[in-house]
């Protein structure tokens, strides 16, 4: 027994809202990152889930692009994360509103 | 040698590349030498192309030089052209001549002067731009020149630019000549949009296609452009102030050269005269108008300057008057004449005004024969020579002039004439008050001495008037020798001839009065009586007494008023305008407009600075909510496209 697509991409679409709900209303810094982590998971999810139904190999390329750049993008981030840390022994992102207008 | 004509233009040029180089370097008087030097060496050549001119068989003895090609653009060729006849050599010769005796004699003037080098350099420059005046083949050329001297004769006139009304008498005489210059303009325009060509020969030689209104126009506008130059009514008040100048200044630039320029110019365009007898007219009434409203105001002048400042005016006038008749060579011969002893009248005032210790008010000379005696011979001359006492050259010229307009205007000469008597009086009263009579000097009676602040000798000399040194008088001798004989250029058939030198240039175009041999004489008879008249009737009213107020009607001490009527019409009026820019237009309609435009930018920045609120989870919602448009816009295209 299979399981049907439809499925996936199901799982695919509850991942991604959580993790959009979770970079919206959270505030520390850490969790709104691994919300968008999950939301970039999300992703790849329905990629291989269409590149399976499709049988088109492109689907599955593009999740390893979407990983290395996901990996980059944690290496920048947290360390930004830690540079202000250290700075204001804080995670909550609603301090840092400098740029108000 | 006429195809070294280029070079009397050069020297007074190279002159002054000299002296704004190193003219500090070489101070006083050096400086003033090399610039003598300059214009001498000019005067030379001048003489040299004038003898090769003579060997010139021709009916026009001419010779035009094309130095290169200036504005080369499609069908607008100019060239850097000059043009040697008769006409021009006279000016170019009577320039260069007298301006090396005004140049020597600066030397002596402004000795001691904190801008003695800088002097000499607007002296050469004004030179090679008069030489270019007259030179010049065409138009353009020609106002090249116009505009130098304009320019030289405003930086002259505010010399001493620390005195504020030697300033603003510079800027007085810049601003009527502006006015003028504006009809010169003008005139050239018009000129090239009829024949395309600026050339003064080719202009003749199509006078045909110009059409009769628009010569009448051509020489209105040019009579407007001669009339700031040459000071005529309605723009000749900046003369007399003009007089703010250094005296040599008001010798050479206005009396002897620049202000000849325009009677030199409407010389020049002749034909374009003799075919417009309506503007012939309009400048012979011209002429004849301010002639005679100088001459009275030359009258009741208190300062030795203004007196003659005035009556150069009235011998302009004098001169536009027989170019309005057509008698250009009387004009010419005047305008050499006057020359010679106008310059001569300036350079005594100057001689007197030194001996004095820079005192201009005849109220306050007299007896100066006494302490002056070089200068109160020639100045004696001088004054005859104006006043057309016979046989002086002024009575040849005057006489000259006033035949003609007695054969072409009669009416006209009647103002000559009761000019005439004007001048023989005014000089007269200048000469009373001034050489006769008691000492009136400040110290002659113990009484403190002028005020030296902007005196260029106060360097301890005794109260009592001096003679100038020979380096002064000198150019009174020469000046006053060739006042009193050039009238031998009257006489007809002799080798000094005006008549047979420059009548040629003109032709058919020259008015020829015809009268009888007994009305000349008649005439001649009449000019010499009331100029003997006037001048014994000055100089008993005023070497006795220098207080006659029946004879110095404040209307004429005023000048007519003119002064103050040109305040009221446009000075007030402009200044009224000028304010109401400065009140009103400038801070409410151009201020408005760019404080509004600033105002409607903060504005809307203060409204949208409210969505910058610097919290990351607002602008996520913004992104979401766009992802989410975009993509519900792509879904409808899918689903109903």
């Amino acid at each position: 027994m299979s399981v049907s697509p439809g499925w996936y991409l199901g799982l695919s679409t509850v991942l991604f809202a959580i993790g959009t709900i979770g970079v919206l209303v959270r505030r520390n810094v850490l969790i709104m990152f691994m919300c968008v982590e999950l939301m970039l998971n999300a992703a790849n999810l329905a990629f291989v889930t269409f590149a399976r139904t499709l049988h088109d190999i492109g689907g599955q390329v593009l999740v390893f692009f979407v990983l290395v750049v996901a990996a980059a993008e944690v290496v920048v981030g947290l360390g930004i994360v830690v540079a202000i840390f250290r700075r204001r022994a804080s995670a909550n992102a609603d301090d840092l509103h400098l740029m108000k207008g | 040698m006429l195809h070294l004509t280029y070079l009397i233009i050069l020297l007074p040029l190279v002159g002054f590349g000299i002296l704004l180089a190193a003219g500090r370097r070489l101070g006083d008087p050096a400086a003033g030498w090399l610039a003598t030097i300059a214009v001498g060496a000019s005067f030379v050549v001048s003489v040299g192309v004038y003898l090769s001119l003579l060997g010139v068989d021709a009916p026009v003895r001419s010779y035009g030089q094309n130095l290169w090609t200036w504005i080369p653009v499609d069908r607008l060729q100019v060239h850097a052209g000059l043009y040697v006849d008769p006409l021009s050599m006279t000016m170019v010769l009577f320039i260069t001549g007298i301006s090396s005796l005004i140049h020597l004699y600066s030397i002596g003037y402004m000795k001691g002067d904190k801008d003695f080098p800088k002097f000499f350099l607007y002296m050469n420059l004004f030179v090679a731009s008069m030489l270019i005046l007259v030179l010049g083949s065409n138009l353009l050329v020609t106002f090249v020149g116009w505009e130098g001297v304009g320019t030289c004769s405003y930086w002259l006139v505010s010399f001493w630019f620390t005195r504020d009304s030697a300033a603003s008498a510079g800027k007085k005489a810049f601003v009527y000549n502006r006015i003028g210059d504006v009809g010169f303009l003008l005139a050239i325009f018009l000129v090239w949009s009829k024949v395309h060509t600026f050339d003064y020969q080719a202009i003749f030689a199509n006078i045909d296609k110009i059409g009769s209104a628009n010569i009448t126009a051509i020489c209105l506008l040019l009579l407007v452009g001669v009339m700031g130059k040459s000071a005529q009514i309605p723009l000749f008040p900046w003369l007399a102030d003009a007089m703010e100048g250094p005296t040599p200044v008001s010798a050479l630039i206005h009396a002897a050269t620049m202000v000849t320029a325009g009677v030199y110019l409407l010389c020049r365009v002749n034909p374009l005269l003799h075919a417009s007898p309506s503007a012939e007219l309009t400048i012979a009434i011209v002429g004849a108008a301010t002639a005679f409203v100088a001459a009275t105001i030359a009258c009741a002048q208190q300062d030795i300057k203004k007196v003659l400042a005035y009556s150069t005016v009235s011998q302009l006038g004098y001169m536009f008057l027989a170019i309005g008749c057509g008698a250009y060579t009387a004009a010419i011969f005047l305008m050499v004449a006057h020359a010679f002893f106008k310059g001569l009248l300036f350079l005594g005032a100057g001689s007197v005004i030194h001996g004095l210790h820079d005192e201009q008010d005849l109220k306050r000379m007299g007896n100066l024969r006494a302490y002056l005696p070089i200068t109160f011979i020639t100045f004696a001359i001088g004054w005859l020579c104006i006043a057309a006492v016979p046989p002086l050259s002024g009575f040849w010229a005057k006489g000259d002039i006033l035949d003609n307009t007695w054969a072409a205007h009669p009416a006209l000469w009647a103002v000559g004439i009761v000019t005439a008597a004007l001048t023989a009086y005014y000089m007269s009263r200048l000469t009373g008050l001034a050489f006769f009579g008691k000492d009136r000097w400040a110290g002659a009676d113990g009484g403190p001495t002028p005020d030296a602040a902007y005196a260029h000798h106060a360097d301890g000399h005794s109260s009592e008037p001096h003679e100038s040194p020979w380096i002064m008088t000198v150019p009174l001798w020469i000046l006053s020798f060739f006042a009193a004989v050039a009238g031998v250029m009257a006489i007809s058939g002799s080798r000094f001839s005006l008549a047979n030198w420059v009548d040629p240039v003109f032709g058919a175009n020259l008015f020829h009065n015809n009268l009888s041999s007994s009305a000349l004489w008649v005439l001649a008879v009449v000019d010499g009586v009331v100029a003997v008249l006037f001048v014994l009737i000055g100089l008993r009213l005023w070497s006795t007494r220098s207080e006659r107020p029946a004879l110095e009607a404040s209307f004429l001490r005023g000048a007519w008023y003119i002064n103050e009527l040109y305040d009221t019409v446009f000075g007030r009026p402009s200044e009224r305008l000028a304010a109401f820019c400065a009140d009103v237009v400038d801070p409410k309609i151009i201020d408005g407009a760019v404080n509004g435009v600033a105002g409607a930018f903060r504005g809307s920045g203060s409204l949208l600075r409210r969505t910058q609120t610097g919290y990351v989870r607002n602008y996520l919602v913004g992104i979401m909510f766009g992802a989410v448009v975009i993509l519900g816009f792509m879904l409808t295209r899918m689903w109903w496209g």
